[in-house]
């Protein structure tokens, strides 16, 4: 499309155009490429998860295409950056549908933008990842949507069995204001009771609260609180640490797989220690056993994340790792790009080993991760460490 | 009025202007390829319905509002409560939600519309907010800040869906939000309204009642919003908060004086530009927002009044030298 | 009890007081041009995040500070020149959609220069909590209370005693009379906006080793020291203090003693129930409206 507009006038134009030209020439692919669709909260409250998943995206598509691309195809990478705006996504999804024409959709930084457009690509029978975590995306099973990242319940369930493990029986839940917090906070309220777990304080705060003191003194001052529970991302959960070690708070404390990146403990800083969590293994990628399956992709993700972009690898980004290649997984295994063919093959996954885990999909699970997934992590010395 | 010749009312800048919006509603599906750009006007639409409202506000009785995004989400959720998790028929859950946002408006209006300047744009500013703080925090109607699915529209066993139909029926109503402006901009009332914006010590000094004008004012452009929530709610399926957001407001005043102030037809182009704008400047990936913010400032500076009335200026001022007629109303 | 009383009060003081610094920016534009500029919460993201980057590049806090306002006074004096100066003679509305333009466009721009995430700044004298009546408060919250105590002293001094703040004053009063006694109304101005654009980043520099920082931290804590302004009347010094620690006492107290997740919805509650009794606000300007 570009390269049309660019002949127009200019030589330079022209000159690309040209080389445009011999580039497919040299690679001799007489076919279309495949139209792989993205729309990220690249910028807005969410940049911290569409900003890495958009980069993922770009850096693979790129690598896929230097080794061949699929089926003989290169890949085509149309992304759109939806802020973090639900309309936008919608907007920007039937924009990837009707006019992009793309052949399956890998985005969604967030439920809300997920669950907007859920009712358009399954009108439109497209196969679409969503990178987003509530559990609502996949619960009910919807025909043509699948996810990738854990799911919140999971997150509370980990996180329940350590606090099981510890003797606790008594919790505080702290929560901010986004989908993310608030779906958390509504899925641990819900299976607390499965692992005899009482919520005693339940306290929020509100986006760019610049100050969280108050609701912990009130948890503080909360008799038999026994640890406390912080569901948010962002810059949240790292101004509640510095908070909770600031008043003196000595209870654990544990964090969702929200701030599941090394950013955190660089914002939170020494009161990170001793913060607990459920992640994936890609933050404790070096120190895995060399027998652990998952320890070559996430490893390799790493590193080569880390590498082109000189910044730390978080979870997010693995995300739109995982479902870029279960998409390509699944057109190489449906031999082509039937939107029906692909969705099945993406249904069909099995033991694909991504950077979250071990995916075993099945028409009633359109995630495929189970428990073993997560690992729970500790803070210890400026750096997350496996809880052993 | 039925004196005057049909040619001189065709010319009239009014009239001109509801057939033009008529013919371009009428001719646009011609350019309308797919469904993606049905899409984008219908959103266009919706705010322009908004927009229509908001500009008898700010545009004729001078009042700011920083809170209409509120009253665009209480619309959107009060029919997506109403129709999805209680089971009303749409459209009852519409005029249920339009008159109970009418009441809202009405019962806050007549205290903070004694408010002057940014002391009134503070206050709506609060109340928007706290609408905002209700539906992200009352999950357990709104869904919280994930949102929730709206069911479709339907009138009597006829469910309104797809892209196409939502068009003639947004193109319709907006024809008709126009129309109800223009009207009340030409009534008594109208008149008194613009007294207001001059000199409102002034218009009282002549007997006009200030305050009883400006909450009819407020409550008319509240059920505005209201009404285009709910047909958003309805047609987009699907309603988060982030359309109740502060900076929704921000943008909806935005549009109307971008497209020009005291310009019906402006806050229809203001509405039409802010909402195909992001759309086109998708291209420049990060450095949209700059480019966005950059617009907005270019265009208010050289354009101060707005685009709608600057460049009709900019004709009337050639005609006048033409013709040497004189002005026609602004 | 009382020890979480002090805590709230506490808290409450240290968040006020930066609403207080935002809500004198907009009190000084605000009376030089009756302008609410919308960009005063980005000036308070550019000193942090320019703090940020400028220490990042190896600068000691005693040059990376100084160099970050005055690198944010630029950007308001730039906003004057290029943004407001041009559109002279256009109507408060259109100025304050110039302004929100200009705010995004600052926003865009820094995500640009720097990046999305959030950034950490190292406190000024470390971060060991030091305890007061039960209660706790961080070094740097005593730095945000002291500046600003210092930054309210200074200012006093500059409109009381010098010419220039004289004739700012004046201009607010009445442009036209300042006119004729021969102020430069236009330098007022655009001194105003360099002047508040200072105090948006000493404001975003003092609070960044507390909260973070990031390209967009403007939003929240412009609408805050918006509010803060008005409660305490537009154009009133002492009105936008007592504004901004009224508003962030508020805040902690009703989260800490009512309900957290309604906690600004409570604070803005206060804010109208003020404004219905007091339409000016607590220190504002009363008496008719000029015909």
């Amino acid at each position: 499309m570009k390269s049309k507009q660019a002949g127009s006038s200019i030589k330079r134009g022209l000159a690309a155009v040209a080389a445009v030209f011999t580039l497919m020439a040299g690679t001799a692919i007489a076919a279309d490429p495949i139209k792989v669709g993205s729309f990220l909260s690249v910028t807005g409250p969410a940049a911290f998860l569409g900003d890495p998943e958009q980069k993922t995206l770009e850096l693979y598509v790129e690598k896929i295409n230097a080794a061949g691309g699929v089926l003989g195809r290169k890949l085509e990478l149309v992304a759109y950056d939806s802020g973090g705006n639900a309309e936008k996504a919608r907007t920007f999804v039937k924009r990837l549908i009707e006019q992009d024409k793309v052949d399956v959709i890998v985005g969604g930084s967030t439920t809300g933008e997920t669950m907007a457009v859920v009712p358009l690509v399954e009108a439109a029978q497209v196969p679409f990842i969503s990178l987003a975590g509530a559990v609502v995306i996949v619960e009910p099973v919807k025909k043509w949507v699948f996810k990738t990242p854990h799911t919140d319940r999971m997150a509370c369930e980990k996180i329940f069995i350590d606090m099981q493990s510890r003797k606790f029986s008594k919790i505080a839940l702290i929560s901010g204001p986004g989908g993310f917090d608030k779906s958390m906070r509504g899925q641990c309220l819900g299976v607390a009771k499965k692992y005899g777990i009482e919520v005693i304080a339940d306290e929020t705060y509100g986006g760019g609260d610049t100050d969280m003191t108050a609701q912990l003194t009130k948890i503080k001052n909360t008799a038999g609180v026994q640890a406390v529970l912080n569901a948010g991302f962002g810059q949240g959960p790292a101004i509640v640490t510095k908070n909770y070690r600031q008043i003196g708070v000595s209870m654990p404390l544990y964090q969702s797989h929200g701030v599941a990146s090394k950013e955190f403990i660089k914002l939170a800083g020494p009161a990170a220690e001793g913060v607990r969590l459920p992640a994936a293994a890609l933050l404790v990628a070096d120190s895995l056993p060399q027998s652990d399956a998952q320890r070559s992709v996430v490893v390799s993700y790493k590193n080569e994340y880390e590498s082109r972009f000189k910044s730390e690898v978080s979870t997010f980004g693995g995300h739109a790792y995982d479902g870029l290649y279960i998409v390509v997984e699944a057109m190489k295994k449906a031999g082509g790009t039937d939107k029906a063919k692909v969705r099945d093959a993406i249904e069909a996954t099995h033991g694909f080993m991504g950077t979250a885990g071990v995916f075993n999909m099945s028409p009633t699970d359109h995630m495929g991760l189970d428990l073993s997934a997560f690992r729970m992590l500790e803070v210890k010395g400026g750096n997350w460490t496996l809880v052993k | 009025m039925q004196s005057r010749p049909i040619l001189v009312g065709l010319a009239s800048p009014r009239t001109g202007g509801m057939l033009a919006l008529a013919g371009v509603i009428a001719l646009l599906p011609l350019f309308l390829s797919n469904k993606y750009f049905y899409d984008i006007v219908v959103l266009v639409g919706l705010n322009a319905i908004v927009c229509v409202g908001l500009n008898l506000l700010i545009g004729y009785a001078g009042q700011i509002s920083l809170g209409h995004a509120g009253f665009f989400g209480a619309g959107a959720y009060g029919s997506a409560i109403l129709a999805s998790r209680f089971g009303w028929p749409p459209i009852a859950a519409m005029l249920a939600t339009t008159l109970a946002v009418a009441l809202l408006a009405y019962l806050v209006g007549r205290p903070i519309l004694r408010l002057k300047g940014h002391y009134l744009a503070m206050a709506t500013l609060g109340m928007g907010i706290i609408v905002f703080m209700v539906i992200t925090t009352e999950d357990a109607y709104t869904g919280g800040p994930d949102g929730i699915a709206v069911v479709p529209f339907s009138i009597g066993g006829y469910v309104l869906q797809g892209e196409r139909v939502w068009y003639w029926v947004v193109g319709a109503l907006l024809l008709l939000a126009v129309w109800l402006a223009q009207n009340l901009i030409d009534s008594p009332a109208g008149r008194a309204l613009r007294a207001l914006h001059s000199s409102e010590v002034g218009a009282e000094v002549v007997g006009i009642n200030a305050a009883k004008h400006k909450v009819m004012v407020f409550v008319i452009s509240a059920v505005f919003a209201s009404v285009a929530g709910s047909l958003a709610a309805h047609y987009s399926g699907f309603i988060t908060p982030g359309k109740a957001t502060f900076l929704h407001s921000i943008e909806l005043v935005t549009m109307v004086v971008f497209g020009g102030m005291a310009s019906t037809f402006g806050a229809v182009v203001g509405a039409a530009v802010l909402t195909t704008l992001p759309q086109l400047l998708a291209v420049f990936e990060d450095y949209e927002m700059m480019v966005f913010g950059a617009v907005m400032m270019g265009t208010m500076i050289f354009l101060p009044r707005g685009v709608v009335p600057s460049i009709a200026r900019l004709f009337q001022a050639r005609s006048k030298q033409q013709i040497g007629d004189k002005e026609s109303g602004a | 009890m009382s020890a979480q009383f002090v805590q709230y009060l506490l808290t409450g003081l240290t968040v006020g007081a930066i609403y207080a610094l935002v809500a004198l920016g907009f009190s000084i534009i605000f009376n030089a041009s009756h302008v609410i500029n919308f960009a005063q919460g980005e000036f308070v993201m550019i000193g942090g995040m320019a703090t940020v980057s400028l220490s990042a590049a190896g600068l000691p806090y005693l040059l990376a500070i100084p160099l970050a306002i005055v690198a944010a006074a630029l950007v308001g004096l730039a906003l004057e020149k290029f943004a407001v100066e041009p559109a002279r003679g256009a109507s408060v509305v259109t100025l304050i959609i110039i302004t929100i333009g200009a705010s995004i466009f600052l926003r865009g721009l820094a995500m640009v220069i720097w990046d999305k995430r959030f950034h950490a700044l190292k406190p000024f004298t470390g971060d060991t909590p030091i305890p007061i009546g039960g209660a706790t408060i961080l070094p740097q919250s005593l730095w945000v209370l002291g500046v600003t105590l210092a930054i309210v002293l200074a200012l006093t001094w500059f409109f009381g005693r010098t010419l220039l703040g004289k004739a700012m004053l004046a201009t607010s009063h009445n442009r036209l009379a300042a006119q004729l006694v021969g102020i430069n109304v236009r330098m007022v101005l655009f001194v105003s906006f360099g002047l508040s654009a200072a105090l948006g980043a000493v404001a975003g520099i003092l609070i960044a080793p507390i909260t973070t920082t990031s390209y967009d931290v403007g939003v929240m804590l412009g609408l805050k020291g918006f509010a803060a302004a008005i409660l305490g009347g537009l154009g009133s010094g002492v009105g936008a203090v007592v504004g901004g620690l009224v508003l962030g006492i508020a805040e902690t107290m009703s989260a800490g003693y009512l309900s957290s997740a309604y906690k600004d919805a409570i604070a803005f509650v206060i804010i109208l129930v003020v404004l219905f009794f007091l339409p000016s606000g607590l220190f504002g300007k009363r008496g008719g409206e000029r015909v």
